[in-house]
């Protein structure tokens, strides 16, 4: 994966540069000793590294706007952070740009319940936002595995979901309102606690775009009443077709549990053997489903999700029967990544989505593709939303398995869009997929995309060599008038 | 009289588009024109009639997936949805009424280009969050397409959502994908009679904060609004209500309106009307139809809920007009006496007022000389109108399409 190449002339001013921030950012603000810059050289995806040049850590959203509008004017390339768990290298830094790591935004800035919101700086974990309403009843929806970690800034950057939003929504569905600051220092306000967005929905936008467009300094977050009662049931199967057609026939019914998960052999028996979850080991598929809501309701759906196992012949069915063993159900699914760890030196977790009817079809070819490339794949995935997470097992220091482990992905990628569906369902594109875009997009779509750039940062300076597999140039103004055919870049650069 | 041109498929808009890039016309995009006087007047040369472009192309109901061309009816995919127990949550609204006009003469395309939700916005979000996908002739005369035609999708920056609400300002829209849900088998209202708008608004506030019943909507009609209503069991009452809308599997909402009248037995007197009378409340509600009779300007403010109340009742003590609120105070709906101006400049201060600048308000109906000089939808802040310029100059670079529609043009220097 290559890079947009540095800028010697760029390196060359990192003193100045290193002063020039300082004076914007004193104290311990500015990071530049070696050994220190190497805990920002990747996130989450850990096959690509980079030392930044300097890492920058704000504290006020004034510092935010300063650094950026310096590091315009002197034509710096900015990396935004949060908690570094991208999973495909979004924050991934560059030789010769800063790392602006906002984890010195961790304040909670006010609980508004009579609006159902809260108001929280972009490095506040995902958990906790909970945390903070949860003797009120309340909860921040979105969940994704990392919560514990994550920051909120980073989940607005990726749009991140988590098990919970078949029936909750994305972080996209979960926010009102962000403090944005753009690359040349300005600062935007888009929405607040009010619902509908004024004018174009800019945070509709902003939401997913991967610290390309601006850097969140602030957002507001809806926040639910937790729900009375959560069951959650564990369905054996002797196959994953019946499985995925449980899941649809689930949803033709018209039920959308909170989350519908599926584990296939090789990640049941890694998470059971890794944290005694009580799996079955007799069974090819494992369905988790969790229904919530008022009590007589579960129950209601309880049966319901049982008969419609039994119709697709579920060999096996416990359901929950107190929080603890509720617990218990999910601790193995949640557990599936670094279960998968156990049993192999490294693992590389693919996020594509599919029509959820194709489910069959696509595990049929990743097992293929499993032979072809000598690599073994465990699978789980959200199947309510046909969101699938392959793990390719691999060992990353035997020569040459890396690289045959990204090749293996990439093949389940194309086959993801293949069947109709979309490279990344919830991890981002960052640079692990860039070059991918051209499968799923046109040139023309990805022009358009990409031209929103120019309304944002016309210089690209902000996060470049992510998502897009071609820097763009902005025209004169910002006008990036193309007609067809006639300013087509043919000396564009590619990475 | 201004030339109309209809396209009758994909590649012919495409060539309307570009010939009007030739020629240098800009293009008033319509469906069926159910919302045209929601906005400034266009000022263009030539009318795209879009109507044309219609047909379900893909329904998968298993997989919550509706592919939908812009003129489709959009009773014609609700009826669609309807017969397989799904609809779309947001509710899109009928606001026909308003403008003396039949019900249900809207397309698909209009509702998701206004971007209004109904009154179960409130819980299930608003139309962006149902658009997955959208193809679009941009303004320089290309097809693109974005987003995707599964439910869950980060790829690339979300152009569906940024699309959605942006009243033809950016592309014509030829094709949506929008994810549909299964609908509720069982709804009914609960009705607190006789509460101030103060009283309903904490109501509401401690029913979502504190019960368990699952109330998918909320609103508060003064009395002088429940008069207007169609359903003779509000009309009659002689006294506000306050509505709290259930939805759910039988049981569900039997156990809630159970737990709502224990709660509220003692302190009002309370009704509740069932399913089919919901279904005609909540569609009224939706549309503001209360106000259908009238000419007189009407707006919408959308406000953190919390407000609703404080603000819904200034506005009618001080400007002497009629309001009532929807999204549990979220959205206000307010018609005022002035034909001069519409209040647009005491709305929108007093807005400020008291939301301390958290909200705006958009003038929904009033005629064409008020809607040319006060501007409809709510002044943006300098930094934020010049990346809502910018923004659309990416999209339609010369300004073809819908120009001042929801802003005066700014031409980029
Ligand atoms: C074990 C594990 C499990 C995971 N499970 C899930 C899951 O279930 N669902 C899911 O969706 N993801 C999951 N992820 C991925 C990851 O946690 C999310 O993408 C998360 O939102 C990243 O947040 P972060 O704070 O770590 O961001 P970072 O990794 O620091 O940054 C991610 C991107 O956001 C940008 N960014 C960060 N902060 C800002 C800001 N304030 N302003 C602008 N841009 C910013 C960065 O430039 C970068 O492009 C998982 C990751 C791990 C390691």
């Amino acid at each position: 994966m290559l890079m947009p190449a540095p800028d010697s002339a760029l390196l060359k001013r990192r003193g100045e540069f290193l002063n020039a921030l300082r004076a914007i950012v004193p104290g311990e603000g500015v990071i530049d000793d070696h050994a220190s810059l190497a805990a920002y050289e990747c996130d989450a995806l850990l096959a690509y590294r980079q030392r930044p040049m300097l890492v920058v850590l704000p504290e006020t959203v004034e510092q935010v706007s300063q650094v950026l509008a310096y590091c315009h004017q002197v034509g710096l390339k900015v990396v935004p952070r949060g908690s570094g768990t991208s999973l495909s290298g979004g924050a991934l830094p560059l030789e010769d740009g800063i790392v602006l790591a906002l984890g010195k935004f961790n304040r909670i800035l006010e609980v508004d319940l009579a609006n159902r919101c809260v108001v929280v700086q972009p490095g506040v974990t995902n958990a906790s936002v909970t945390d903070a309403v949860s003797d009120k009843g309340f909860y921040y929806a979105p969940d994704p595995s990392s919560q514990i970690i994550c920051s909120i800034g980073g989940n607005v950057a990726e749009n991140s979901g988590g098990v919970h939003c078949l029936k909750y929504g994305m972080t996209s569905n979960n926010i009102l309102g962000v403090e944005l600051v753009l690359m040349d220092g300005s600062i935007l306000r888009l929405g607040g606690k009010h619902l509908d967005p004024q004018a174009l929905d800019l945070l509709g936008l902003i939401c997913g775009s991967e610290g390309l467009l601006g850097v969140v300094t602030e957002v507001t977050v809806r926040v639910l009443r937790s729900p009375e009662t959560q069951r959650a049931l564990l369905l054996g199967f002797a196959d994953v077709e019946s499985a995925g057609a449980c899941v649809a026939d689930i949803i033709a019914k018209g039920l959308i549990p909170a989350a519908m998960e599926i584990m296939d052999k090789t990640a049941i028996h890694a998470a059971e053997s890794f944290v005694h979850a009580g799996y079955p080991l007799d069974v090819e598929a494992l369905l988790l489903v969790e229904l919530d809501g008022p009590p007589v309701e579960v129950d209601h759906f309880v049966d319901m999700v049982s008969a419609t196992g039994r119709k697709f012949g579920a060999v096996s069915t416990r359901l929950s029967n107190s929080e603890a063993e509720r617990k218990k159900f999910w601790a193995g699914r949640k557990a599936a990544f670094p279960a998968i760890g156990q049993i192999s030196p490294d693992y590389y977790c693919v996020d594509g989505t599919i029509p959820r009817r194709m489910l069959p079809r696509a595990l049929r070819e990743i097992a293929e593709l499993s032979e072809i490339f000598g690599l073994k794949v465990a699978n789980v995935f959200h199947a309510g939303d046909g969101n699938l997470h392959p793990l390719i097992l691999y060992n990353a220091d035997l020569q040459g398995e890396l690289e045959r482990a990204e090749a293996f992905g990439a093949a389940i990628l194309k086959l993801c869009v293949e069947l109709g569906g979309v490279l990344t369902g919830e991890h981002g594109v960052g640079v692990e997929k860039r070059d991918l875009m051209e499968v799923q997009f046109t040139q023309t779509d990805l022009d358009q995309q990409q031209r929103l750039k120019c309304a944002f940062d016309p210089d690209g300076l902000l996060n470049p060599g992510k998502v897009f597999p071609t820097l763009h140039r902005c025209a004169e103004q910002g006008r990036v008038h193309v007609h067809r055919g006639e300013m087509r870049f043919p000396d564009v650069e590619r990475f | 009289m201004r030339a109309v041109w209809k396209p009758e498929n994909v590649s012919a808009v495409q060539s309307s588009v570009n010939d009007a890039i030739r020629s240098g016309y800009s293009l008033e995009i319509v469906g069926n024109g159910s919302k045209r006087q929601l906005g400034r007047p266009v000022d263009a040369s030539i009318t795209l009639d879009v109507s044309g472009l219609k047909g379900i192309q893909l329904y998968e109901p298993e997989e919550l997936i509706l592919v939908v061309a812009p003129g489709t009816l959009l009773s014609d995919v609700n009826s669609l949805l309807e017969s397989h127990g799904q609809h779309l949550a947001f509710e899109p609204p009928d606001y026909g009424p308003l403008w003396g006009q039949a019900g249900d003469r809207g397309t698909i395309g209009g509702a998701i280009m206004s971007g209004r939700g109904g009154p179960r916005r409130l819980t299930a979000g608003a139309a962006r969050d149902f658009m997955l996908g959208v193809k679009a002739i941009n303004g320089s005369g290309e097809l693109f397409s974005a987003g995707g035609r599964v439910v869950k999708n980060v790829t690339g920056f979300d152009l569906p959502k940024l699309v959605t609400g942006s009243f033809g300002t950016l592309c014509v829209v030829v094709e949506l994908t929008l994810k549909v849900l299964p609908k509720a088998p069982e709804s009914a209202t609960f009705v607190l009679c006789g509460l101030d708008v103060d009283e309903a608004s904490t109501v509401i506030q401690d029913v979502f904060r504190d019960m368990t019943a699952q109330v998918s909507s909320a609103a508060f009609l003064p009395m002088d609004i429940a008069c207007h209503s169609s359903v003779a069991e509000i009309q009659s009452m002689g006294e506000s209500v306050t509505l709290l809308r259930l939805e759910g599997f039988g049981l569900s909402v039997m156990t809630g309106l159970d737990e709502l009248s224990k709660v509220f037995r003692q302190s009002a007197s309370t009704k509740i009307l069932d399913k089919e009378l919901s279904k005609v409340l909540w569609k009224e509600i939706g549309g503001a139809h209360y106000f259908a009779l009238g000419e007189s300007p009407l707006w919408f403010l959308s406000v953190p809920p919390a407000c609703g109340a404080h603000l819904g009742k200034r506005l009618a003590q001080e400007l002497n007009g009629r309001f009532f609120f929807d999204w549990a105070g979220g959205g206000i709906w307010f018609e005022t006496p002035n034909n001069m101006d519409a209040d647009a400049f005491r709305i929108r201060q007093l807005l400020a007022e008291v939301t301390g600048n958290d909200g705006h308000a958009t003038l929904i109906r009033a005629d064409e000389r008020i809607r040319s000089v006060v501007s409809p939808f709510q002044p943006l802040p300098q930094p934020l109108a010049l990346m809502n310029q910018r923004v659309r100059l990416q999209f339609d670079p010369d300004g073809v399409f819908n120009p001042g529609r929801m802003y005066e043009n700014i031409h980029a220097d």
